[in-house]
């Protein structure tokens, strides 16, 4: 049962957060999203990319919470897609964790009811892409009908 | 070529009686040479499969079956080298290992061959007649290989979901689930089927559902727990969420999900307190001061 973002958690996990700082950042990486297996391993990845960023505990769960939700939903609603992990950095040093969650399939027909917290199509509890920009710092989506869903989420570090 | 065909059938057939003993030796030593096995599959074992493949192998040959059909379609063979595979499967043994010792019963057959004719064409159009043959039996081995691996994680997969959903008693009509890991659809029927047959065996009115051991609560979680409490709500009974902790309360809180209606608390011994105070008795089998 050895899964990929285990190792991974495993092995960043004992790294020091403080050394990060002076290291160049990870390249970007893409996990894909086609079973409910593939949630858990974006879940580790984004565990694992969270502490590598240098994220404290409430903003490690925060950011794993909403990766959670937005891959959920690109696994329910889009039919499956991909999750890519980048390592941004503000000009005033502050470093951060990107988060672009991408599917093909019908897209957001009202983007701001799916926002409004309790509307869902799909027999959820309706908070998962409203959570996830509140979990979040920056938010954008791009949508349309049958154009797939590109949710594009970041969280800056506090210092 | 049919009638070349038929005459290397007839040779090989003949060499699989007379020199049957021979080749299964070879074989079995041959395996032993490549150790590449390393597993427990001891020389009397490797033994048997041999003699049993071999006695399979000339029905095989005589059913006139095509040459590259033959172990897939004479059923005493086909379940020989499925049954190899699974047993390498099963002891430890890699797919190359497994493949590599079912071929090496090309070169224990050629050997054998080799014993009766000097004959240079008649060698080649064995050899070619054998590889064929075998080279199926190699693949379908790697196959069977891989699809008895896959079974065992099925099966582990599985009984790691039924045995890391344990219900506890921890008082008299209090019992307690403490989840590790995440909490699916599968995983969270799993847990709700057990807690709710453990309420009825214990008459228990009061179940803790602890969440220490999960490490993301999302809105897929929250919803299989609310679920969880309905259905023991539904038997009569109560429920507490028991191990919140700070990041994960402030991340439901964010997300906008509502668990008002739900008695949480922050530890298992706060909920065993809560519980208690619930069932509003004394202590186990109305004996006070008995930890039991």
């Amino acid at each position: 049962m050895a899964l990929p973002g285990e190792s991974t958690l495993a092995s960043r996990g004992a790294k020091r957060p403080g050394r990060a700082e002076t290291r160049r950042p990870p390249a970007p990486a893409t996990y894909p999203v086609r079973t409910e297996e593939d949630l858990l391993t974006v879940r580790h990845a984004v565990r694992a990319a969270t502490v590598e960023a240098g994220f404290g505990l409430v903003d490690q769960t925060r950011v794993v919470t909403a990766a959670s939700e937005l891959a959920r939903n690109a696994y329910v609603h889009g039919g499956g897609g991909t999750v890519t992990l980048e390592y941004p950095r503000e000009p005033g040093g502050r470093r951060g964790l990107r988060l672009t969650v991408k599917d093909e399939g019908p897209g957001i027909a009202d983007l701001d009811a799916a926002l409004t917290d309790g509307f869902t199509t799909g027999g959820g509890l309706g908070h998962g892409l409203g959570g996830a920009r509140r979990l979040m710092d920056e938010f954008t989506v791009r949508t349309g009908p049958g154009e797939g869903t590109v949710v594009v989420v970041t969280r800056w570090t506090s210092r | 070529m049919s009638t070349s065909d038929a005459a290397v059938r007839e040779r090989l057939t003949r060499a699989l009686h007379e020199r049957g003993e021979e080749i299964a030796d070879r074989w079995v030593e041959l395996q032993m040479e490549q150790a590449l096995l390393d597993t427990d599959i001891g020389e009397a074992e490797l033994r048997e499969e041999a003699d049993a493949l071999i006695e399979a192998l000339v029905p095989g040959l005589r059913s006139g079956v095509p040459v590259d059909r033959v172990v897939t379609s004479t059923p005493g063979l086909h379940e020989a080298v499925v049954g190899l595979s699974l047993r390498r499967a099963r002891a430890g043994a890699t797919p190359t290992a497994t493949s590599l010792a079912v071929l090496a019963l090309k070169e224990a057959l050629l050997k054998a061959v080799q014993r009766d004719t000097r004959d240079a064409e008649e060698l080649f159009a064995s050899a070619v007649f054998m590889n064929r043959l075998l080279d199926v039996a190699g693949a379908l081995s790697f196959e069977t290989y891989v699809e008895g691996r896959e079974e065992i994680i099925r099966r582990q997969s599985q009984q790691l979901m039924e045995q890391s959903t344990p219900v506890v008693r921890l008082w008299r009509q209090v019992l307690a689930v403490p989840l590790i890991g995440t909490l699916d659809t599968a995983r969270t029927q799993v847990v709700m089927e057990n807690l709710l047959q453990a309420i009825q065996d214990h008459e228990a009115l009061v179940a803790i559902v602890d969440i220490t051991g999960v490490p993301t609560v999302d809105t897929a979680v929250a919803q299989h727990l609310m679920q969880t409490v309905n259905a023991v709500r539904l038997m009569g009974a109560d429920c507490v969420i028991s191990g919140v902790r700070p990041s994960i309360a402030q991340t439901i809180a964010q997300l906008g999900i509502d668990l008002s209606t739900i008695l949480t608390r922050a530890t298992l011994a706060d909920a065993l307190a809560a519980a208690i105070k619930l069932i509003d008795g004394p202590g186990p089998d109305g004996d006070e001061g008995d930890g039991r």
